[in-house]
């Protein structure tokens, strides 16, 4: 189970993440939720060790993960993708894939041998057949359309077998029915794979949809946590989302 | 993937050959010492394009680990008059080792900063032997030619032996390096390139990487340094000059770095220019100086990066011709 205790993270005296406390049940499908600057992005960055957190800790199954460094992190079982895709755009789908298996088994610095290492080929198809992306296995990553870049990130992490999954807005910048079409991989992954997966996420239909669990956070705390059923009659949550705070009289 | 790898040992086979024959077809000393120079940059700039090309670290100061693959070598022979072959391992291993040293404190710095703290470590380099007069004679260089015994027969002191000893080193050299880029290690070399934070997510250590691929370079440019001190015979102070490195930034420029061969049609373009330009004028530099503006600008890239592109886009005008 990922657990976050008492985290805080703050730029420049500006608090992002206070004192966050927060759970993710191994095995769930939990969406993270809060308006523009809330500090979801920023969670994500504490969690996957692209930053330190001031305060605080995350726990995995026991072991503290702050202050270790990413690719520790990474082996600790905790791999993310990126709100803009991060992929190698110079590499296609399939160098890129190889590339990935052979480092997630430590054998990124072998010289003795050719690429791609047959070994690595078979999990490198098998990634590329769950996200479909068979067909455009020698396309240049750069040249693929915005949706099969995101999902070659997401690919990406996935190659590195986490037991966490992070993604951040997997369904940033496409239209509805794209949308529909990325949540819906993403579903079947989790439901395939049966690991414990978090995503940030803007849209409320698909939130409401397909998360099993949802945690608001807003200017950089927990307003609420819970089923989908106790978030959509939160109070709070409908005040964060309408902005009705703003109208409450002083 | 192993039939690439015999294609490729073919491919070197059948290069040794066809530069061992070429003197024979076309008896020129001039030829002859184009090749052997050739060789000596060809090599030192494909090691360059190692890093600038594959690992995406614009070195200001390679041309240090030319120097030192001189000095080293030309020292070795003059001090000692051991065996060429242990000579030129113990120079390999040498580069190996200050490149380690130093590249442990370049390789975590980016972009402009690793640039100039190459440089600044050439131009130490560079101090070192203007200030150091009783190992490498200061200015003077390395005077009074370097020994080259025979060894099992092969007299490098001969022109014809050292033109074939240089064409074995440069193709072997290359395809070693060639080999590099084709390896796991290779592509990991272009990830760290495309997106080094990626890469690090995946898991990598980018900096261990990087070190290996400063190393290797390091390496292969001082066995260009160790064919250029056996070709005039000695080693002097512009071996490990700022130019030295600029040269082989230039010849990247002019061949093309997304080609593993760029640089090799770079080198060959450059020792062109250089033969012909001087004939004409002595505004040597102002007529480089003036070419290389027009790849910049013109072309935008080194020439085998054009005619990639030229190719690509030719083959995609063309296929869909061919499915209707």
């Amino acid at each position: 189970m990922l657990t976050i205790e008492r985290l805080s993270k703050s730029f420049e005296g500006i608090a992002a993440i206070s004192d966050v406390t927060l759970d993710f049940p191994t095995g769930s499908l939990t969406a993270v939720i809060g308006p523009n600057g809330a500090g979801k992005t920023t969670l994500f960055n504490l969690i996957s060790g692209a930053l330190r957190a001031d305060a605080g800790c995350v726990m995995l199954d026991g072991t503290d993960l702050v202050g270790l460094s990413r690719t520790e992190i990474v082996r600790c079982g905790i791999a993310r993708a990126f709100q803009v895709a991060s992929i190698f755009p110079s590499l296609t789908v399939e160098e890129t894939l190889n590339a990935a298996v052979q480092a997630h088994r430590g054998r990124a610095a072998v010289l003795g041998q050719r690429f791609p290492l047959a070994d690595c080929g078979e999990r490198a198809r098998e990634v590329m057949d769950m996200f479909g992306l068979s067909k455009k296995a020698k396309t240049i990553s750069a040249k693929l359309s915005h949706g099969d870049q995101k999902l070659l990130d997401i690919a990406l992490a996935l190659v590195l077998q986490p037991r966490v999954l992070l993604l951040d807005e997997p369904t940033a910048g496409m239209g509805t029915e794209e949308r529909w079409q990325m949540i819906e991989k993403v579903y079947r992954l989790w439901e395939r794979e049966k690991m414990t997966v978090v995503f940030i996420e803007h849209d409320m239909d698909i939130v409401f949809k397909i998360a099993n669990s949802i945690r608001v956070l807003c200017y950089g705390r927990v307003l609420a946590e819970g089923t989908p059923d106790q978030i959509r009659g939160n109070a709070d949550v409908i005040a964060a989302y309408l902005g009705t705070e703003h109208e409450v009289e002083p | 993937m192993r039939h690439s790898l015999r294609r490729d040992i073919t491919i070197g086979a059948i290069a040794i050959t066809a530069l061992v024959l070429l003197p024979l077809v076309w008896p020129s000393k001039a030829l002859i010492d184009f090749v052997i120079r050739g060789a000596s940059l060809g090599l030192f700039a494909t090691s360059l394009n190692l890093l600038i090309g594959y690992g995406g670290m614009v070195s200001f100061g390679h041309g240090m680990f030319f120097g030192l693959g001189a000095y080293s070598f030309g020292l070795l022979m003059q001090r000692t008059g051991m065996p060429i072959p242990v000579a030129f391992v113990l120079t390999i291993v040498v580069n190996a080792a200050v490149a380690l040293a130093i590249g442990a404190i370049c390789v975590r710095l980016k972009e402009i900063y690793f640039a100039f703290l190459t440089l600044a470590f050439q131009m130490f380099l560079y101090s070192l032997i203007i200030l150091w007069v009783p190992l490498t004679g200061g200015d003077q260089g390395l005077r009074g030619g370097i020994p080259r015994p025979t060894f099992l027969g092969i007299d490098l002191a001969d022109q014809k032996q050292l033109y074939i000893a240089s064409c074995v080193l440069l193709v072997v050299g290359l395809m070693l390096m060639r080999h590099i880029v084709a390896s796991p290690f290779g592509y990991t070399l272009r990830m760290i390139r495309d997106n080094a934070m990626r890469a690090a997510f995946l898991g990598i250590n980018v900096f261990r990487i990087k070190l290996v691929a400063f190393v290797l370079a390091g390496i292969f440019g001082g066995i260009g340094g160790v064919i250029m001190s056996l070709f005039v015979s000695g080693a002097y102070p512009e071996f490990a000059y700022w130019t030295v490195s600029g040269e082989g930034v230039f010849i990247i420029m002019l061949g093309g770095l997304s080609t593993f061969l760029g640089p090799m049609v770079g080198t060959a373009i450059l020792l062109l220019l250089n033969d012909v330009v001087t004939r004409f004028t002595e505004y040597y530099g102002l007529t480089l100086g003036a070419i290389i503006l027009l790849f910049a600008l013109g072309l935008r890239r080194g020439l085998t990066d054009f005619l990639l592109d030229y190719w690509q886009q030719f083959r995609a005008a063309r296929a869909p011709m061919q499915r209707s």
